[in-house]
């Protein structure tokens, strides 16, 4: 038996069909169907968790997503632990295993209840109140203490080891909702032949008509009908239908997003699947069907487990056969619990009492509940409640005055009316606009291509929404471009009605402010709370909002705000609209990071990039550093070194011998054009026309601003052709810079800019011996010092391949870069490697690299230079073509602040004891004795121990700087104060020498 | 995510494709080296950012590469229309009007 609260006959889920499950380690058993709460309830089981703030005993509100209480912990392992699912949207599946969460040690026996008794001390805005002061103790002792309390439920441990995935898709019509509306729009969509997406975020469709079996489609019951119409669809090749999907975000042109949970129901799913399947959905029109969600009533303790929304006890009833309770009891201000009401009774459950708020009820009610011999207490109110973990009793009073009658229950179910659910509608910006007839918010105002239909658009007739609903989907079909018009036909009787009802606080609500009335069950939001809000000073409902944190928690409101702006409203003694209502967003229901993050994780999650030789160089035990997404041979240590040694050893070798470096990852941009020079002249501050071809030179790149943005070496190839090196990183950026230009400021210029970075593998080969080295390579160039001299381009052959061959250095010594295509990279580089290696050259990484420059006082763009840096604080200016009338900064340069006094300038350091390394980015002082916070003259650039120095060296940017060459600053360390002498940035070959090998 | 039309493309294409660059009618002037200061903080640093209509630039920077101009009602993030760098200004009077007929060219 799938649990003792199961009617024998009742609801459609099949006996046969059943499954063992365990909550907080007890074993249950339920029905293939069922949710977990279905299940738990058919078991007796109400107490299902703890609430967020006062750690009350809680049981399931709703039947479904708007669930606020009943959130638990599903686990499969420990790295497949998701915290607060709703039981009511769960699947069960033979062995699962769900724990509540809020509680310690046990969710009969909490700790944390204490929060109840100390309430008072909770009210709302406590936390803003009371943790002000003092500012220490926040650091130290509140947060950390609230952190370790707040919170629901507790993330994985462990990285998540399900998969998901993700769709974009496009449509003529996506319908949100698959109730009977969203059902009959899809329908006459689809018979027009326009292409459709329906979505609905339980596992069958019907909606509504899953407890509202009084509706009869086409004769038959309704949620047969919804089965069948489904299946209808689902056969369509213009159709496609998605059930455990949620439309959980409605954006900019009819973009939204909804998550398919195509997993979690499953007990053993197949690991191919993804758990969760992400859409992402274009829609030329779409139909919003997302029907209504009952309001719970306000009044004290009415947040007892066994106290639930009527529409959830009746789901619970006539969809899953399960009786929330034996002696039940029925309070509401609306005619929808009667239906409820009434159908328990029919199956037996003994219905105690209704209690209504009004004094006449809608027409025929009272009798039937006379035929079924059901007592009905009108103009009366349910003040109060008894119980512990499951309420026992209510206190009923008569509204005007008088004795109050206590009944006992164990399960009360409520109805203060229901609420269109216009979420998807304001997320998709459109305005809701309060219908004083009906006192609730309907869709007004339309901001993108979408219509609303049914109860979420206040159509509670439900041959008229139907009707709607019929028309919407052929209307969006023929707007969309379709030609057929069949008449799609949906015929109904027997339907409910949903109207009516009351927002705000019931009778037994206070106004006293020790009652517990509860609006907001997740977020433990009473009424008092939202009253205190408004004597503090709270005027509008998003000040309210969060002052109280009503509607704030992941529920998002669904069966709170209206009760908070009614209260507030009332408080305030003004009209509900008066108040606002607050902005709905996404996501509708909390959305998995899984689903979002979906592949971008570990290897996606970023590419990675790899020069070609970059095998090689992990061959040969190359230690790499990330330098944006590309992986960079950082040094090549051998048996015995570490980082020191190593890169010692390869610094002293390049200057002794020669090096070979893997300089691939320069950002390379191919300009070509009759105007190319021209072009140049305008981006660069230095002058191109009178460039050779089959020279290089050096060129310094501005913003507008006047503060250098990038550098590298140009190599002219012919008149209209030049090969322009940019920094690691830095190619997309200046090329976008380039084009922006081009297209934008000076679009006359003829010229064609392409991105050449991968296209070229680059080798350096620098050091004395790098003419030797692949001079046995080269064919058709002369690398003689006189034919070849410093900065000069050649083109020919190595190796058998084209080559780009610069003469160019990096390190002040000797060099050339082998630019080859990419392809043959590895090859080239492997042949240069088998000439230099018996020479007693080496490999160099980055860290080497790095030291080179700044011997020789080369700056790095980016670390050197931070973007408020002109060519003159570099130490530039030679680079500044002095008689072009343009080029991009040529204005900003000249600014007031850029021109004035005692600007930070690229200088030198060496520390008083040479075996001290500074730390890039410590600051600089004059005086290291003033008092803090210290003048600051500036800061530490760049910073090497220099072998071939012999001592460490610095370049720092200081205020004033060169003229103060000479004058020993200091360098304040936590644990000590450094002494520095500034110098010039040269600090190996000052006469540049080296170079001309 | 917006769909934007790349008036080189001809194509709604979606907006990860594109990098959005700023103000658009801003003339760099020829003579720039000459301005004053208060010129060319007026052309350089002051931006408008108004409630409403903007006229800004953006690149088919994953398509076709070019820069183009865009008009966008910052309220509701609509384009009103997108043209090539260089053509004129479009009139905001007719543009509102256009408003609709580009709602129901969008629904197409
Ligand atoms: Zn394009």
């Amino acid at each position: 038996m799938s649990g003792a609260n199961r009617i024998a006959g009742a609801g459609r889920l099949t006996p046969a069909r059943s499954l063992r499950f365990s909550f907080d380690g007890e074993l249950y058993t339920g029905l293939e169907g069922d949710t977990l709460a279905s299940a738990l309830l058919a078991n007796g089981v109400h107490l299902m968790g703890r609430s967020f703030k006062y750690h009350r005993p809680r049981g399931v509100l709703g039947a479904g997503s708007e669930e606020p209480n009943a959130l638990m912990s599903i686990e499969r392992d420990r790295s497949r632990r998701q915290p607060n699912v709703r039981a009511t949207v769960q699947e069960v599946f033979e062995g699962m295993s769900a724990v509540s969460q809020n509680r310690w040690p046990s969710l009969a026996f909490d700790v944390g209840a204490v929060n109840n008794v100390l309430s008072p001390l909770f009210a709302a805005g406590f936390y803003y109140k009371t943790f002000m002061w003092p500012k220490r103790a926040w650091e130290k002792l509140y947060e950390p203490v609230i952190r370790g309390t707040a919170g629901l439920g507790v993330a994985p441990d462990e990285s998540d080891t399900d998969h998901y995935s993700n769709r974009y898709t496009h449509c003529d019509v996506l319908v949100l909702g698959g109730g009977v509306c969203g059902l009959s729009a899809a329908l006459a969509a689809a018979q027009s032949g326009a292409s459709v997406m329906l979505c609905d975020e339980q596992a069958q469709f019907g909606g509504a008509l899953a407890f509202e079996t009084g509706i009869r489609v086409h004769n038959e019951d309704g949620f047969a009908w919804a089965a069948q119409t489904a299946q209808k669809l689902s056969a369509m090749d213009n159709v496609r239908i998605l059930n455990r999907t949620t439309a959980f975000g409605y954006y900019a042109q009819n973009f939204v997003g909804l998550v398919e949970r195509v997993t979690d129901h499953l007990a053993d799913p197949d690991p191919a699947l993804p758990r969760e399947r992400l859409w992402q959905v274009r829609a030329k029109k779409v139909i919003i069907a997302t029907g209504a969600i009952e309001r719970p009533m306000v009044f004290a303790n009415n947040d007892r487990p066994g106290i639930m929304l009527s529409s959830a006890a009746r789901t619970y009833l006539n969809h899953y056969g399960v009786a929330v309770g034996t002696k039940v009891g029925v309070y509401t201000a609306n005619d929808s619990a009667y239906e409820a009401a009434f159908d328990l009774k029919r199956q037996g459950v003994a219905v105690e009492t209704i209690v209504d708020t009004r004094d006449a009820p809608g027409e025929g009610l009272l009798s039937t509940a006379a035929d079924l011999g059901l007592e009905v207490l009108t103009g009366q109110s349910v003040t109060d409640t008894k119980g512990a973990r499951r309420v026992s009793a209510m206190v009923v009073r008569p509204n005007g005055g008088g004795a109050a009658r206590t009944i006992p229950v164990d399960a009360l179910i409520m109805s203060a009316g229901w609420t269109p659910s216009v979420h998807m509608f304001s997320q998709s910006r459109g305005k809701v606009a309060f219908d004083a007839s009906t006192q609730r918010f309907l869709p007004g105002d339309y901001v993108q291509d979408c219509v609303s239909v049914g109860a979420c658009n206040g159509t509670d007739d439900m041959p008229a929404a139907i009707e709607e609903a019929l028309a919407a989907g052929s209307n969006a079909a023929r707007a969309t471009g379709s030609k057929r018009s069949p008449k799609t036909k949906v015929s109904c009787e027997g339907a409910g009605n949903w109207s009516g009802g009351m927002s705000g606080a019931a009778a037994g609500a206070g106004p006293d402010t020790t009652v517990k009335a509860f609006i907001d069950f997740q977020n433990d939001v009473t009424a008092k709370d939202i009253r205190l809000a408004v004597r503090e000073g709270m005027h509008s409902i998003e000040h309210v909002k969060r002052f109280t944190t009503n509607g704030m928690a992941s529920d998002q409101g669904k069966t709170s705000n209206m009760h908070g702006l009614a209260i507030a409203a009332e408080a305030l003694d003004r009209e509900m609209p008066q108040v606002g209502l607050t902005t709905f967003r996404a996501p509708y229901t909390p959305v998995t990071f899984g689903s979002i993050v979906n592949h971008a994780r570990g290897k996606l999650f970023d590419p990675t990039r790899r020069t070609p030789m970059h095998y090689w160089e992990e061959e040969h035990g190359a230690v790499f550093e990330d330098v944006g997404q590309w992986k960079r041979a950082w040094y090549y240590p051998r048996v015995g070194e570490d980082m020191h040694a190593a890169v010692n050893r390869e610094c002293r070798t390049v200057r002794e011998v020669a090096g070979l470096f893997d300089a691939s990852t320069l950002g390379k941009i191919e300009v070509v054009g009759p105007d190319a020079a021209r072009f140049l002249d305008l981006i660069y501050t230095n002058g191109w026309t009178k460039l050779k071809p089959g020279r290089c030179k050096y060129g310094i790149m501005l913003r507008e601003d006047g503060f250098i943005y990038d550098d590298g070496v140009v190599a002219r190839l012919a008149e209209d052709r030049f090969h322009v090196t940019t920094t690691t990183g830095g190619a997309p950026r200046v090329l976008n810079h380039m084009e922006d230009y081009l297209q934008t400021e000076f679009p006359d210029l003829d010229v064609w800019l392409t991105s050449t970075s991968e296209q070229w593998a680059v080798i350096a080969v620098q050091g004395p011996k790098a003419r030797e080295i692949i001079a046995p390579l080269v064919e058709d160039i002369d690398l003689s010092g006189e034919a070849m001299p410093h900065m000069s381009a050649r083109e020919g052959k190595i190796c058998g391949v084209p080559t780009r061959l610069f003469r160019v250095s990096f390190t002040g010594e000797a060099g050339f870069e082998i630019n080859v295509p990419a392809d043959h990279g590895r090859a080239v580089w492997e042949a240069v490697w088998a000439q230099a290696e018996p020479l007693g050259a080496c490999a160099y990484g980055t860290e080497a690299m790095h030291v080179l420059r700044a011997e020789k006082g080369f700056i790095i763009v980016g670390q050197d230079t931070d973007g408020t840096v002109t060519p003159d604080d570099a130490g530039l200016n030679w680079a500044i073509a002095k008689s072009k009338p343009d080029f991009v900064g040529i204005r900003g340069m000249k600014r007031p602040d850029l021109v004035a006094e005692g600007r930070k300038q690229l200088v030198g350091l060496k520390t008083r004891n040479p075996m001290t390394v500074l730390e890039e980015g410590a600051q600089i002082v004059a005086d290291p004795n003033e008092a803090v916070p210290m003048t600051m003259l500036g800061h530490v650039t760049s910073s090497y121990w220099s072998e071939n120095c012999g001592c460490s060296i610095a370049m720092a940017l200081v205020a004033n700087g060169r003229a103060r060459r000479g004058e020993t600053l200091y360098v304040p360390m936590p644990d000590r104060t450094i002494e520095v002498e500034v110098t010039g940035t040269v600090f190996f070959d000052e006469e540049g020498e080296r170079v001309n090998g | 995510m917006l769909l934007i039309h790349c008036p080189y493309c001809k194509e709604d294409r979606p907006e990860l494709e594109f990098s959005h660059a700023g103000e658009a009618h801003i003339v760099r002037p020829t003579n720039i080296a000459a301005i004053d200061d208060t010129a060319f903080e007026e052309m350089f640093f002051l931006r408008d950012n108004p409630k409403g209509l903007v006229y800004e630039r953006w690149r088919h920077i994953h398509g076709c590469g070019r820069f183009f101009n865009a008009v966008r009602d910052t309220v509701s993030d609509r384009f009103l229309t997108t043209y090539k760098a260089g053509e004129p200004k479009p009139d905001p009077v007719r543009l509102s009007k256009g408003a609709d007929v580009a709602k129901k060219g969008a629904a197409k």
